[in-house]
């Protein structure tokens, strides 16, 4: 599955100009260009190792743009035009997971993992608190026979 | 002949390895010193014949012999020198001797520098830290050889991946090699400790010069991969979330943590089994970013070799180590009985709490990276995870971090009071919060994020100078300003990274709040603006460089009229490979950087132009550079040299009976 994948980026890679964004792609419309880049900086290029379509210089990327473009352009809310490309090209596409399903876990686990980390902590604390201060013990023998070589080095 | 002589080198590494991680390790346990004593001429022969293998893998690519086939798939007779010496660890196996290399290299200055230690401890730090060496040049020997030759030699090279020909690559992996494997000195402590049961204020010491400089490393080569994203790609992006960018920011994360209880460690011998587990975690992540870089199973800009055998093998080099490490710290770790004592309210405290958001903004990234392939097996989702899921998820845990950090530097240990360590930090909340008013007053209309990063930035950089005043005391300016150059230098370092620290912040916030971007066709000769500049095409040409063809761009920045910045923007064609790069015209300056990349031709003569203002964005390495001053400057602390100042001491006395 994944080696032909990696044919096809490869050829792609090569063959391709380099430069992201083509000033042919740039919509007249300033305000809908604006729109347009911030949701491309949120979609996959597919061919790409992890690379988003507004920076990639891949063929598939330009296509991307320009279909999100004009989706833009066709009236679509941001919304709109990014399920369009999700009906299409799966979830893959796009760069923030949604928080649905499983990947509530992935959007959780963080925040989870700190009022845990909280709850130990305070723990730890309260019982670091709640304990005396030790009263002061002889050193033991094995203790003394180290401080005694401590001492001679 | 010398390509053998490397290879043979390498094997009579392997069986030295072997010894090393065995003989000392029983003499330890038994109390053996001659068995004991075995680690540190071993150590030293390591290095030497890894040193060996390392110049024979060199001589052959300086050399061009294609005979052997790491040379063919990443060498050519037309590539610069430079880059036949870089290109040596540009590439998986000859990066992997580099990483060796270094683990040699880290195992031999620990067993000439530890003089200080207890016998018993050094011969088993060196015994872990030759296992480690063991496995990967078992790895190496059997998966990745860089020395296998050709029956038929060809007559030249598949050259050097293109984008890997800049002067990055020589600084780059080196550092960050240094970074990673040096966490593996911290990961032997750890395990020697483990087995001798005493975990104290003296291994706290021992193991922290060894943290500080892997952590410096580490630092500078994170800097230097940013940095040249920044210049090589082509659009100014200087952090990707990529999954190996990850893979460095993990241990970077976790040796911070490290870094920090270490100290309460040192100075208060609490947190000790906290920060046993955390050095095992660092160099565990250290070898989870092995893994992914190596193994394939994640998809990034930056991947090696996509060779399951690899992936296998390392996934088990990383379950030997961690499962054995981790049972150890389970079996032993409640042996290691904490002292000091301190209230909800102390430095140590504080520390707890840098700790907790530093561990659980690395597990986010963590999280973050392999959730594409969990929810791959588990779930059969097809997804990606990427920048936008890190910015929203990893950074408030950072932001709180950075709130925190001024706060917590001020505080007393053992036992504070919240109100009394934060007045002195009130006027640095005014003036911190009065700079995030004035670049809300003079952005008008942008985005939060400018004004935040400055407050945030001032907070953190007034609040680590304000902690530097303070250690001064009371009194008259001359017997502050006395004291203060008087104060240990681990006060400075810590001031000194704080503050790098809140300029890197800040630059981050800058550089995305506050870009300027322009996309448009330009014919020659053409101008537009740019910001407050005047952008010039002035000429396009041809020319023709050592192993590339490039389209070279002459263009100007104005200013009022007046010419502010000549650069030279590039596109090259490595005819090898045919590759395209582009080299980025950038003017650097104090505040902003201009960044103009020049495209392709258009039908009509003109050609395609981006172009960036990018403002504060040295700040954001200079930052990181201050971070690692800051490191320096601690680990150069004279509590370090004096204790190796009494071993010399010491020797010098048994010479003399």
């Amino acid at each position: 599955m994944r080696a032909p994948l990696f044919a096809v980026l490869a050829l792609l890679l090569t063959a391709t100009p380099t430069l992201a964004v083509q000033p042919d792609e740039v919509l007249p419309d300033a305000a809908m260009e604006a729109r347009a880049r911030t949701l491309s900086q949120g979609l996959r290029c597919l061919v790409c190792r992890n690379e988003n379509i507004d920076d990639s210089n891949a063929e598939l990327a330009r296509d991307l743009r320009l279909l999100l473009r004009e989706r833009l352009v066709a009236g679509d809310s941001d919304a709109q035009a990014v399920a369009f490309l999700v009906d299409r090209y799966g979830e893959y596409v796009l760069l923030n997971p949604t928080a649905t399903g499983s990947n509530l876990i992935l959007w959780l686990a963080g925040p989870a993992m700190l009022l845990a980390g909280l709850g130990g902590a305070l723990i730890y604390l309260r019982r670091r608190r709640d304990t005396f201060e030790p009263t002061v013990v002889d050193l033991s023998n094995e203790e003394k026979a180290r401080l005694e070589e401590i001492l001679r080095s | 002949m010398i390509v053998e002589l490397g290879h043979f080198a390498l094997v009579l590494a392997f069986a030295v390895a072997l010894i090393q991680a065995t003989v000392p390790l029983i003499g330890a346990h038994k109390r053996w010193a001659g068995w004991m004593a075995v680690a540190e001429p071993a150590a030293i022969t390591q290095v030497m014949l890894i040193g060996i293998a390392f110049a024979a893998l060199t001589y052959a690519f300086v050399t061009s012999d294609f005979s052997v086939r790491l040379v063919v798939l990443n060498s050519h007779t037309d590539k610069p020198m430079l880059y036949k010496v870089a290109g040596v660890w540009g590439n998986h196996e000859g990066s992997l001797l580099l990483w060796v290399m270094i683990l040699s290299v880290f195992g031999a200055s620990a067993a000439l520098f530890g003089g200080n230690l207890p016998p018993t401890l050094k011969a088993r730090v060196l015994s872990v830290q030759a296992m480690i060496g063991v496995a990967f040049l078992a790895f190496m020997l059997i998966t990745s050889n860089p020395f296998l030759r050709l029956v038929t030699p060809p007559f030249n090279g598949n050259d050097l991946n293109p984008l890997l020909q800049d002067p990055g690559l020589a600084f780059h992996p080196p550092f960050l090699y240094l970074g990673y494997v040096g966490l593996s000195m911290a990961f032997s402590f750890a395990i020697a400790a483990l087995i001798e049961g005493r975990v104290d204020a003296a291994w706290g010491r021992w193991v922290r010069p060894w943290t500080l400089a892997a952590w410096i490393f580490l630092t500078i080569g994170i800097a230097l991969g940013s940095w040249w994203a920044y210049y090589e790609l082509g659009w100014g992006g200087f952090w990707f979330w990529d999954p190996v960018e990850n893979a460095s920011f993990m241990p970077w994360l976790i040796a911070t943590a490290l870094l920090h209880s270490s100290i309460v460690v040192e100075k208060r011998e609490a947190l000790k089994s906290w920060t046993i587990l955390l050095a095992i975690l660092a160099f565990g992540f250290s070898l989870i970013g092995t893994f992914l870089v190596r193994s394939g199973v994640i998809t990034s800009v930056h991947a090696f070799a996509n060779d399951p055998e690899r992936g296998v093998f390392i996934l088990m080099i990383l379950g030997v180590f961690m499962g054995g490490a981790l049972t150890l710290f389970a079996a032993r770790s409640s042996a290691l009985e904490a002292k000091g004592l301190f209230a909800m309210v102390s430095r140590e405290a504080a520390l707890v709490a840098n700790n907790l958001l530093l561990a659980v903004a690395c597990f986010v990234v963590f999280t973050g990276t392999i959730w594409p392939l969990v929810a791959e097996l588990a779930w059969a989702r097809k997804l990606s995870v990427g920048a936008p899921f890190f910015n929203a998820a990893f950074s408030p845990f950072f932001v709180v971090l950075a709130l925190l950090m001024p706060l917590g530097a001020v505080l007393p240990w053992k036992r504070a009071h919240l109100a009394r360590g934060m007045r002195p930090l009130l006027p640095v909340l005014v003036l911190a919060l009065a700079l995030g008013g004035l670049a809300f007053a003079v952005q008008t209309g942008r985005s939060a994020l400018g004004p935040v990063g400055a407050v945030l930035g001032a907070w953190v950089v007034f609040g680590a100078l304000t902690d530097l005043a303070l250690r001064t005391g009371r009194g008259s300016i001359g017997a502050r300003l006395g004291r203060l150059a008087r104060l240990p230098r681990a006060d400075w370092g810590k001031s000194t990274a704080h503050a790098g620290l809140g300029i890197t912040l800040f630059a981050v916030c800058a550089m995305n709040a506050w870009a300027i971007e322009d996309i448009r066709t330009v014919p020659v000769g053409g101008s537009f603006p740019l910001g407050a500049y005047e952008i010039t095409l002035v000429s396009v040409n041809q020319e023709q460089g050592p192993n590339y063809s490039s389209t070279v761009a002459e263009m100007t920045a104005a200013r009022g009229g007046r010419v502010v910045a000549t650069v030279h923007p590039e596109k090259r064609v490595y005819a090898v490979q045919g590759m395209p790069t582009t080299e980025a015209g950038i003017d650097y300056g104090l505040l902003r950087d201009i960044y103009l990349v020049i495209g392709d031709p258009q039908d009509d003569g003109s050609w395609a132009v981006r172009s960036y203002v990018k403002p504060f964005a040295n700040w954001l390495w200079g930052g990181a550079i201050i971070m690692a001053l800051g490191g320096l400057l601690s680990l150069s602390d004279r509590r370090y040299r004096v204790a190796a100042g009494s071993r010399r001491v010491a020797a010098t006395a048994v010479a003399a009976e």
